[in-house]
């Protein structure tokens, strides 16, 4: 299995996961590359994103898997063929052929950046960091029958909170990728069940980089 | 901090259509940026986007030296509420800058359901709506193009002036008037009497209209030495035109999302209710090798893996059968879908329904618009049933069992004898279906729409009545009647929303009021179901005093002055009333390709002789 590593930013976050996996194709066949169809009632060239992201959270630890038609092309030249071709803020970083699975997938660390428009004081940061030593937190999560409460405890490993400006904060934080996955947006979630005088203004959350289940990188 | 915009994007549907940055957008440097033009699209970036008229014009423009162009579409309403509610102005899609910094606000109107949502961009983008409001200073031009303009008289008010016909050397004409007033230090007023010199421009503030005591027109009155007609302009060299090869991807689906090879202008037939048949007159097709040398070209840089040949009536092509086989030893190869639209019955070839097999099978549309030969005949339809029948039937043959047919019902001279007639014709195909279909498990699938018929300007009904919408009805019950098979699904269009394009299509100035008044009423987004209000509409009408029938349905008299006159698309009134007589006497009239019966297109075409 040929894996590209990729950052999707800036304008780019906007991209919905369906719409971003039909672009690549188009992406190689621009840069005269040919990614193997499936087989079946109706063939499309096959890809596939590991994890998939949000509307509005950027990263620059994407995982897309597909196989190249082509076998003389030598991978770690694929960033510079395919990077002129791609829309704003998304960038291939790396590419190569891998053979672990994406179920060994297991961590995924993220900042996720709070916004107070009127400032936030060292005590709020304080009190932010203590509600993530909880040994229970729970928050209200969608699911299909409706709002359902869960316990997202035990899909953090670990929520560290630094101050970036008078009026952010960031949350570092190691939670789970999948099986159970933990959305980054519920960490504000739980801010806003618990701490509602600490509501962020605006929150954004960034993917940093994803782990295996002995807190290993994972390509 | 993340900004405004950025803030509420994540909360909106589809965010991607608001933030621009896909791949091939233009991107300029301001600082040597002489002429900013905001090229806005009256729907949403979905439908604009899949354009091919906006995609030639941001090319064209963008070429130019010291000129940026950028892209405004209408916001989707819940995008609408946030911006209403921070009070964020429209931006362009390229550089985020609002409508403010522009100079030139071109808007592409393709149907005069986009009316209200112009006047809602404009306010988006705190452009006064009126041009009158807009001060002498020069900036926040706004002027419009696309087949609204050949009416423009129920925007005359809020446009500063508009660009008739195509605009490949037009709209860079305009611009580079522009620049040129801007350095010269013009005034506004200055640089709309300069602009409205260019062949093709129409200022609606330098025409008086006054008006009969019935409402009617008495006369067109130019002032201070404008000219008493606009003429349309054309391309003259199709093979020489400007064709975008490297055109936008959109990151996000949009309508068309594949590559749109435009193969020739105008259409040779001359259907009687068919504006577009007549306002792109004459047919000057693109040849062969230019053709193949685009296609190529575009699929590369896009990516695309599917390709649409676009035209009026793309089989009409000359060189169809060279071009498709050509195209197909390209596409087969590569996986590449070449899908061929708006296929007519009458020239629907056994051969080239099986290549577009060998690619994909897609559906089966014929549009033969009326049910009976004789009310074909009048509106100069020439397809005939056993075309309808003989293609179905080779289609059915070779495993097709799906069958889209297409009807307009009101159309002048029209009987129940002639609804009926729809219903016999689709018994008809249902027949073929089963004496030719080898899989008869299947099942088949006849789907039948009809659309009220709107009488249009620049055609020879424009001086007809459209039918009331209770009529409309009555005979989309009395054919509903008349079709109760399984295999038979009906659908027709709904009726108040063809009533109002009847209304604005043939309307005059005094329409003015009443969009100004429908926008305040929050009219917006005509064309989508989700928005449209006629009883807003209706209001809007009243608060005006203003009779929409007076203008849907009255017959308007041989030679009573139609309001949109000044602007001409090259063909002669006289020619029109000729076609309107013959559609009584249901005599068809030869296409373009046949015999040249005297349109007068042919002047505007000095690479001429039509069709070569
Ligand atoms: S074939 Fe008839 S309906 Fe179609 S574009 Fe031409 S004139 Fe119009
Ligand atoms: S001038 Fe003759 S050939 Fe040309 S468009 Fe008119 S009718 Fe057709």
């Amino acid at each position: 299995m040929n894996r590209l590593l990729f950052e999707k930013t800036g304008k780019a976050i906007y991209i919905s996961h369906l719409d971003t996996m039909a672009m690549f194709p188009r992406i190689f066949l621009r840069a005269g590359l040919h990614v193997k169809f499936t087989r079946g009632m109706s063939p499309h060239a096959y890809v596939s994103i590991a994890l998939p992201l949000s509307v509005g959270t950027s990263s620059c630890c994407e995982l897309l898997d597909f196989t190249l038609e082509e076998d003389n092309v030598p991978l770690e030249t694929l960033p510079a063929r395919l990077n002129p071709y791609f829309p704003a803020g998304i960038r291939v970083l790396s590419a190569y052929d891998s053979d672990r699975k994406i179920k060994e997938l297991r961590y995924l660390r993220c900042t996720v950046t709070l916004e107070y428009d009127q400032g936030i004081s060292d005590d709020g940061c304080r009190d932010i960091e203590a509600l993530f030593r909880q040994d229970q937190i729970l928050v209200e999560k969608k699911t299909k029958k409706g709002l359902a409460e869960t316990d997202i405890r035990p899909m953090i490993e670990s929520v560290h909170v630094s101050r970036i400006s008078s009026g952010e904060l960031a949350l570092e934080s190691l939670i789970c990728a999948q099986n159970p996955s933990l959305n980054p947006q519920l960490l504000v979630g739980a801010i806003e069940r618990y701490l509602p005088e600490l509501a962020p203004d605006f929150a954004k959350a960034h993917r940093t980089e994803v782990f295996d289940e002995s807190f290993q990188v994972f390509r | 901090m993340t900004d405004l915009i950025n803030r509420i994007l994540p909360r909106v549907q589809k965010p991607a259509r608001y933030t621009g940055g896909e791949y091939n957008e233009i991107i300029k440097d301001k600082a040597s940026t002489e002429v900013r033009i905001a090229f806005c699209f009256p729907d949403t970036y979905e439908i604009g986007m899949s354009n091919i008229g906006m995609r030639i014009l941001y090319g064209i423009l963008n070429e130019m030296d010291g000129v940026w162009c950028e892209r405004m579409f209408a916001p989707w309403g819940d995008m609408e509420e946030e911006m209403r509610r921070h009070d964020l102005p429209l931006w362009a899609l390229e550089s985020h800058d609002p409508m403010e910094d522009f100079d030139l606000i071109a808007f592409s109107i393709g149907y005069e359901m986009a009316y209200s949502n112009v006047l809602n961009m404009l306010e988006l983008g705190h452009i006064p709506l009126k041009s009158c409001d807009r001060g002498d200073d020069l900036k926040h031009i706004v002027f419009a193009g696309g087949t609204s303009v050949y009416n423009a008289e129920p925007m005359a008010d809020f446009l500063d002036f508009c660009a008739v016909g195509e605009g490949e050397d037009l709209d860079v004409e305009i611009v580079e008037c522009y620049r040129s007033a801007k350095r010269r230090g013009l005034s506004r007023r200055e640089f709309l009497r300069e602009v409205s010199k260019i062949p093709g421009v129409y200022v609606p503030s330098f025409y008086r209209h006054t008006y009969h005591e019935d409402g009617t027109i008495r006369e067109i009155i130019p002032l201070d030495g404008a000219p008493e007609t606009v003429t349309k302009r054309i391309v003259q060299d199709m093979d020489g035109a400007y064709y975008p090869t490297k055109t936008i991807v959109p990151s996000t689906q949009i309508v068309h999302d594949r590559t749109v090879l435009e193969l020739f202008r105008g259409c040779i037939r001359g259907c009687r209710f068919c504006q577009a048949g007549f306002c792109y007159r004459p047919v000057r097709p693109k040849s062969p090798d230019r053709l193949y040398e685009l296609a190529v070209a575009s699929l590369e840089n896009s990516g695309y893996d599917e390709m649409t040949l676009s035209s009026l009536s793309t089989s009409d092509y000359k060189k169809l059968g060279e071009f498709a086989d050509r195209m197909l030893d390209y596409c087969i190869p590569r996986g590449i879908n070449l899908s061929l639209p708006s296929l007519r019955a009458d020239n629907f070839s056994v051969e080239l329904m099986e290549k577009v097999q060998k690619v994909r099978k897609s559906g089966l549309t014929f549009a033969p618009e009326a049910g009976t030969q004789r009310l074909r005949d009048a509106i100069n339809k020439n397809v005939t049933e056993e075309d309808i029948l003989r293609s179905c039937s080779v289609a059915f043959a070779g495993g097709w069992n799906k069958v889209k047919l297409y009807f307009m019902l009101g159309l002048p001279t029209e009987t129940d004898e002639d609804v009926i007639g729809i219903a016999e014709l689709t018994y008809k195909v249902l027949k073929a279906w089963k004496e030719h279909s080898p899989n008869k498990s299947r099942g088949c699938t006849i789907t039948v729409s009809t659309a009220f018929f709107v009488p249009k300007n620049g055609t020879p009904f424009q001086w007809e009545a459209q039918i009331t919408p209770e009529e409309y009805l009555r005979r989309c019950a009395l054919l509903k009647s008349k079709m109760p098979s399984k295999s038979i699904r009906y659908a027709y269009h709904p009726s108040d929303l063809s009533m109002l394009e009847a209304v604005l299509c043939r309307g005059d100035r005094k329409l003015c009021d009443v969009l100004l008044r429908a926008h305040e009423l929050g009219c917006k987004m005509d064309g989508w179901t989700d928005y449209f209000q006629m009883d807003k509409w209706m209001q809007a009408f009243s608060d005006c005093g203003v009779d929409p029938a007076w203008y849907a349905q009255r017959e308007r008299g041989r030679d009573e002055v139609f309001p949109w006159e000044t602007v001409s698309i090259g063909i002669s009134k006289k020619f029109f009333w000729r076609e309107r007589e013959a559609a009584y006497r249901s005599e068809i009239t030869p296409d373009c390709r046949r015999q040249c019966t005297g349109c007068g297109a042919d002047r505007l075409y000095q690479g001429g002789p039509c069709d070569e």
